[in-house]
């Protein structure tokens, strides 16, 4: 028997027992073996995880609305939708807001939660709203610039310091709690 | 610290101690997290790679952990050095195999490694020898807490610690135990035992395979959730199962036993008997028979093997070690040859030869 990746002769016989699917039997040289079982033995393929996006939005949407939410593009890092569907992987924290929507009956369906529960940081100036915070805050100062209206500026820039160093005062909470509200409802349970 | 200096050691999860080792190979936890100021993996410039590298470089060096540990820049490795610490499972396939620029922090104990710019900036694992997932959390978390005073890591209180992929959004937390069920294989009951397991959400698999059993009967248990429950919580489902797994194993075994304690002895010293007599072997071959042997030594069957030098074995066999061990490149054949050498210094009848 050969290898399912290449020519060689299939010496490995692997059955994967973590598929939705059922059991699994995969045939593998060597080589490929190691690949597939170093690959840390728990974290869903990115393959498996894009054919469950796939189905999700087949059985939630039209062909229509997928083209809609593949268009969809994070505005710090630049991946579409599509891009993630493909490869499995985000781009960059803010992907998590900008592809709010479309992730959440992912993770519910991974998860069966939409809430977590557990370790915290104790710096907690990371999260990826004061990430895009901050960079609204950049381009309004650019703006103001280009405009060679300077006190507008020199208070954005204020701002964004503030900003950066962790002590705003009142934004991140609210606009944390305006995207909590979404979340209230009990996630269904898979 | 010299790479060479790891071969001759045993790693903390090869020891072969600690609670049910003689089932429980080693106990594993894992965190991914990522730095709020850069963008994940897939969209890093090569700029972007380098700066992440320096800055867990420079937090490192300001920490007391730094003291005992060694900064290796994976980049720089030829692909033996890889392969030896993937063998060792300090390094993944991902951050083995990927270009740019990317490391990872070595405790020279083996009892924790962090890897970065693997598939998140920072992978940290921990090992703990036998079945201990509350020691291994312990010191998973004050790791974590170290680095975390001078790293900003991406988190929002929604959904916890951000990932590059959703499986492992939340806690990050990935909690798996190794385990060596050869009699649950022998007695073909080991796919029965999983579809139970699977229906608890708990992920199994065979670490080198179980189809031809070829791989050294074992497997790794491990959660499939990261978010909505706790770490401790985590934990304790990964915790919950391992007691079954380990009373369906000891009742196989002694099924075996009580079947034909002749048959049993019978197949376990010939396993041996091949290991120490045969001229060439490949690395499966091995595999095979040191599971036989690993399981008569622990049913006494075989006595005058120890149990650490079959965990050691399992890996200084592999073909990286092999050439680590012997100090140059060999071909497939070559190493088959070396490797028969390498199983008859180590298991011939003689005490004096055990390696400790
Ligand atoms: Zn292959
Ligand atoms: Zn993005």
């Amino acid at each position: 028997m050969k290898c399912q990746h290449c020519e060689k002769p299939a010496t490995f016989h692997i059955t994967e027992l973590t598929e939705p699917s059922g059991p699994s039997v995969l045939h593998l040289c060597e080589e490929h073996a190691r690949t597939f079982l170093s690959n840390e033995g728990t974290a869903t393929p990115a393959s498996a995880l894009s054919s469950m996006l796939a189905k999700q939005l087949k059985i939630k949407n039209a062909a229509e609305e997928l083209a809609t939410a593949d268009k969809k593009t994070c505005p710090i890092c630049g991946i579409t939708f599509a891009d993630f569907r493909k490869g499995g992987r985000l781009g960059c924290a803010y992907d998590y807001i900008a592809f709010e929507d479309d992730l959440q009956p992912l993770l519910v369906n991974i998860h069966g939660s939409l809430q977590h529960v557990g370790k915290e940081p104790s710096n907690q100036t990371g999260s990826p709203e004061r990430q895009h915070r901050i960079m609204q805050l950049k381009l309004e100062m650019k703006e103001a610039i280009e405009k060679e209206d300077y006190e507008t500026a020199s208070r954005l820039r204020d701002k964004i310091s503030e900003v950066e160093s962790g002590n705003e005062s009142s934004w991140d909470n609210d606009a944390l709690e305006d995207l909590g509200d979404d979340f209230q409802s009990d996630p269904p349970i898979v | 610290m010299k790479l060479e200096e790891l071969a001759n050691q045993s790693s903390e999860w090869m020891r072969g101690q600690g609670p049910e080792s003689d089932i429980v190979m080693s106990s594993r936890i894992r965190l991914a997290r990522n730095l709020s100021e850069f963008p994940f993996i897939r969209k890093c410039t090569p700029k972007d790679r380098v700066a992440i590298a320096t800055s867990v470089h420079r937090a490192l060096d300001s920490l007391p952990l730094s003291a005992d540990t060694e900064y290796v820049d994976v980049a720089k490795l030829g692909d033996l050095d890889r392969q030896f610490l993937m063998e060792r499972q300090l390094i993944s396939h991902e951050l083995s195999e990927s270009q740019g620029a990317r490391a990872v922090i070595l405790d020279p104990h083996e009892r924790f490694s962090i890897m970065v710019n693997e598939e998140d900036h920072l992978r940290l694992q921990v090992m703990q020898s036998g079945l201990d997932l509350e020691a291994a959390w312990q010191r998973m978390d004050q790791l974590d807490n170290q680095l975390e005073s001078k790293l900003t890591y991406s988190f929002n209180k929604r959904l916890g610690y951000l990932t590059a992929c959703p499986t492992n959004v939340g806690t990050g937390l990935r909690v798996s135990v190794m385990l060596h069920l050869p009699a649950l294989v022998a007695t073909k009951q080991i796919d029965k035992v999983f579809r139970a397991l699977n229906k608890i959400n708990v992920a199994v698999r065979g670490l080198f395979g179980e189809g031809s059993q070829f791989m050294g009967d074992f497997y790794q248990i491990s959660n499939q959730t990261t978010l909505g429950k706790n770490e401790l919580a985590l934990v304790a489902k990964v915790r919950e199962v391992v007691p079954r797994l380990i009373d369906y194993e000891r009742k196989a075994r002694e099924f075996l036993v009580n079947e034909s304690r002749q048959d049993l002895h019978d197949n376990v010293s010939r396993a041996l008997g091949i290991l120490c007599t045969a001229k060439k072997i490949s690395s499966e071959e091995t595999m095979h028979y040191l599971s036989k042997v690993r399981m008569g030594v622990n049913l006494g069957l075989i006595s005058d093997v120890k149990i650490p030098t079959v965990n050691k074995l399992f890996i200084h066999t592999q073909p990286a070690h092999l050439q680590k061990l012997c100090g140059h490149k060999l071909s497939v054949t070559d190493r088959n040859i070396e490797r028969a050498n390498y199983l008859q210094l180590h298991l011939a009848k003689r005490p004096e030869n055990e390696i400790n």
